[in-house]
């Protein structure tokens, strides 16, 4: 039977985290399911966990008022949802709703704060790997906010 | 490189009272005969009646944004340069058409061939400077060289006599020996004449390029041209050499240019440029065109004409969305990387011929040659710092 | 090939619409036989015509079509200005005019153990779909395929039909990506680098096919490099104006290249100093 600390080495986020910071951040964690459907998180309520995909498939929502929710990004196995955990008391900005069955370790983010502020070590360490996933998906999100396949100024 | 080693076969000498006598053969020949005249203010390529339509006794002073006629204290036939206008107009006309449409039943239309279909007139090309040989030879490489050879141009190539003449001055925008393209016509001219004016005597030597040209010069008043003669034609052609007006290195510039793409001079120089495309225009190597569709008011008749175009103008590069090249700097600086750089990619030789054009066209003055210069001597200038090139 | 010679490069010929079937809001694709010559016109997965409707325009339109199956004639046109509109609203028994085929072809990846990497975003999959035929024709020993698609939304979809039974096949593994979509949307959403970064590769053995919008490419291509793909490895699709389409006008230069003829297909590895210009 597998413990949260050997799933944990499945998502890139974790690679190369030593076996001590895996245990100390597994500490936190506790897995969840999901089926089709459901959510994981909603958007407005607080933001206080934090998600790392093992396998199916997770929607990012944004309700938009007077019609059906947008996806605007789907997650995948190995990627994870979340960071508003960082900052205690913030809502979540969107909602994760399951597209397939999912399978994911949910950490609590009192709990890694917690960890973060006893071992400045692995909270950089954590902190500076989560600005990465940050940057690219502010990357993408700005690709997407171009509309490339749009009509264009000319239209 | 300037003049040239010596004309070869036999040179012959043509005097100056007999000039006439050219033109006489030549419309025997069926030849419409098209030179310089002056007109307007300025030195065009238009038909010709006789020596009479010559500019004689007429030179012109070019410099940056200026050009102006002159008199001279002689009475020389070709004692200026070149103007506005080159045999680009004649060989690849401003307007065309290409094919016509008409509107037939069902949803159908047919199509009937237009110009490709036609035979151009036979045309003598009298004056021909060096430089403009070369742009000749490189609209040639532009509308001939690939797989769908530009029929109706190759037609008009072939029923044209060219009559080179290597000029006795050079004008300040002039630069043809830095383009090694010039002052003494080498190769791709049927007749070369060189203008000698030495006290009471006024002459040409003449010498054959092509059988139709030995044919021809067979029926002229001509004679053997005697040693001193010869050097005497050379030596107008050193002197010419040597009156260059500007000059541009060419050494290395394909590169040079290609690796300055984000040079601030680029930016200096779309601060004066008004996108105007005269530069275009008068370019004899400038072949862009653009193909518009034009119907008649019932909508029953379509035609598909040819007319010049600029890489200056907004829409040239026009994709859906935009332009690829919007701002005025990205324009300029395509003209000129094609024209110096590009080209040598394309055809295998820069795309100037140094006629200076221009530089005298120009309404702000631009000066290639100065240009290539400030790049030349600023080479880098404007790339990213620290080693930002590698990629993706 | 049916073209004529020289002289016929500049002057259409004429091609009835048998189909016009509508993909999205303002995408079609027609199918069309030709009037003038009996021949099924023979072409090359990545060429393109210039595509007249009378009195309205020519425009350069890749040919998206089974080249194993010439007959008939297919394209599929966005109506964006006069001529593709023209051409879009063109119905069975209207006649349009067709020049070419022009340009270079998609590299032949029929080699056996090369795997083919096919990246479509929008209206690219248009070019892209002879290449896709072709690879999907070619035999057992021909190495892995995948096509990645992207698009603005799922009812933007080009080929929605098709791409079902590609799914379904074993040959080739499909993977779509949209920039948005709403609930009954199973598939991804995000951009087509994401799908570049999770899909299996071996950068050794890969040849990847590009074609989509200018942009796209710019970050299609960095996310394959990232990859460890080897420049020589990607070709990409460009697009600029086209007025003669026989690399005479000179509207479609980009750098030293005539899209028209040099490309449209270009291996990356030609135009990889142009793609780090702006406005070239």
């Amino acid at each position: 039977m597998k413990t949260i600390a050997d799933l944990l080495p499945e998502i890139p986020l974790f690679e190369g985290l030593a076996a001590e910071q895996l245990e100390l951040l597994a500490g936190c964690g506790r897995n969840v399911v999901a089926e089709p459907g459901e959510y994981l998180f909603r958007e407005g309520t607080t933001a206080d966990t934090f998600f790392a995909l093992r396998h199916g498939a997770v929607g990012i929502e944004i309700s938009v008022p007077g019609r059906e929710p947008l996806v605007v990004q789907t997650l995948h196995p190995g990627e994870v949802a979340g960071w508003s955990w960082i900052f205690p008391a913030q809502p979540w900005s969107f909602s994760g709703r399951a597209i397939e069955r999912t399978r994911a370790v949910s950490f609590d983010g009192a709990c890694l704060r917690g960890k973060c502020e006893e071992d400045h070590e692995l909270g950089y360490e954590l902190m500076r790997r989560v600005a990465i996933v940050m940057a690219e998906r502010l990357r993408f999100t700005r690709m997407q906010l171009l509309d490339i396949y749009g009509r264009g100024e000319a239209a | 490189m300037s003049a040239s080693p010596s004309p070869a076969g036999d040179a012959k000498v043509l005097d100056r009272a007999d000039f006439e006598s050219l033109f006489g053969v030549l419309t025997e020949e069926g030849y419409e005969v098209i030179g310089p005249t002056a007109r307007d203010g300025a030195i065009v390529y238009e038909a010709l009646g006789g020596v009479e339509d010559l500019p004689a006794g007429w030179t012109d002073e070019q410099d940056g944004g200026s050009y102006r006629l002159r008199r001279r204290e002689d009475e020389a036939l070709f004692g200026h340069n070149v103007g506005p206008n080159s045999w680009k107009g004649q060989l690849h006309p401003p307007d065309q058409l290409l094919w016509r449409a008409k509107r037939a039943a069902d949803g159908d239309f047919e199509v009937e061939a237009g110009v490709a279909a036609e035979q151009p007139p036979r045309r003598a090309f009298l004056g021909v400077r060096s430089c403009d040989l070369h742009a000749i030879s490189h609209l040639d490489d532009a509308l001939l060289g690939f797989d769908h050879p530009d029929t109706a141009y190759a037609a008009r190539r072939a029923n044209v006599f060219v009559i080179a003449v290597n000029c006795g001055q050079a004008a300040g925008t002039c630069f043809c020996v830095s383009m090694q393209t010039g002052p003494r016509a080498s190769a791709g001219f049927d007749l070369a004449l060189t203008e000698v004016l030495d006290g009471d005597r006024h002459w040409f030597l003449v010498e054959g390029g092509s059988e139709a040209g030995e044919r021809l010069a067979a029926s002229l008043p001509l004679r053997e041209a005697r040693p001193e003669e010869v050097e005497a034609a050379l030596a107008v052609s050193e002197r010419t050499a040597g009156q260059m007006g500007r000059e541009l290195d060419t050494a290395g510039i394909k590169e040079l240019l290609y690796r300055n793409a984000e040079h601030p001079r680029w930016d200096e120089v779309s601060e004066r440029c008004l996108t105007c495309g005269n530069c275009t225009m008068v370019c004899p190597t400038c072949f862009c065109t653009t193909d518009e569709d034009v119907t008649d008011l019932a909508g029953e008749t379509a035609e598909r004409r040819q007319r010049w175009d600029s890489c200056f103008t907004l829409d040239f590069s026009y994709v859906h969305g935009g332009s690829v090249r919007h701002s005025p700097k990205s324009r300029y600086r395509q003209w000129m990387t094609h024209k110096l750089a590009s080209w040598i990619d394309q055809f295998g030789s820069s795309g100037c011929v140094g006629c200076g054009r221009c530089i005298a066209w120009c309404p702000v003055a631009i000066d290639i040659t100065e240009e290539a210069a400030v790049i030349r001597a600023t080479d880098g200038a404007g790339a990213p710092a620290a080693g930002g090139e590698e990629e993706a | 090939m049916a073209a004529g010679g020289p002289a016929e490069a500049i002057v259409p010929r004429r091609f009835r619409v048998l189909a016009n079937r509508r993909e999205n809001e303002d995408t079609f694709t027609l199918e069309l036989e030709g009037l003038d010559s009996p021949d099924p016109f023979e072409f090359e997965p990545g060429q393109f015509n210039m595509l007249y409707a009378f009195g309205a325009g020519e425009v350069p339109i890749s040919i998206s079509g089974d080249p194993a199956a010439p007959a008939p004639l297919v394209h599929t046109v966005r109506a964006v200005g006069a001529a593709t509109r023209a051409i879009c609203a063109a119905g069975p028994g209207d006649v349009l005019g067709v020049r070419g085929p022009y340009g270079s072809a998609w590299p032949d990846a029929a080699e056996d153990g090369v795997d083919a990497l096919v990246v479509a975003g929008g209206l690219g999959l248009a070019p892209l779909r002879p290449a896709l035929y072709s690879l999907l024709a070619r035999s057992a020993g021909g190495g892995r395929l995948t096509l990645l698609y992207g698009g603005r939304s799922p009812e933007q979809l080009l080929f929605d039909a098709e791409l079902e039974r590609w799914r379904a096949r074993e040959d080739i593994d499909v993977r779509v990506t949209v920039d948005t979509a709403g609930s009954g949307w199973m598939g991804a959403v995000g951009v087509v680098p994401a799908l570049i970064e999770k899909v299996e590769i071996d950068p050794a053995r890969t040849v990847a096919l590009v074609c989509g919008p200018e942009v796209m490419l710019g970050f299609t291509i960095a996310a394959l490099v990232e990859r460890g793909l080897p420049p020589g490895a990607i070709h990409v699709s460009m697009e600029r104006n086209m007025k003669c389409a026989v690399g005479r006008c000179g509207h479609c230069q980009f750098g030293p290249e005539f899209v028209c003829r040099d490309g449209a297909v270009f291996p990356y590895e030609r135009v990889r100093r142009l793609f780090g210009l702006r406005e070239v």
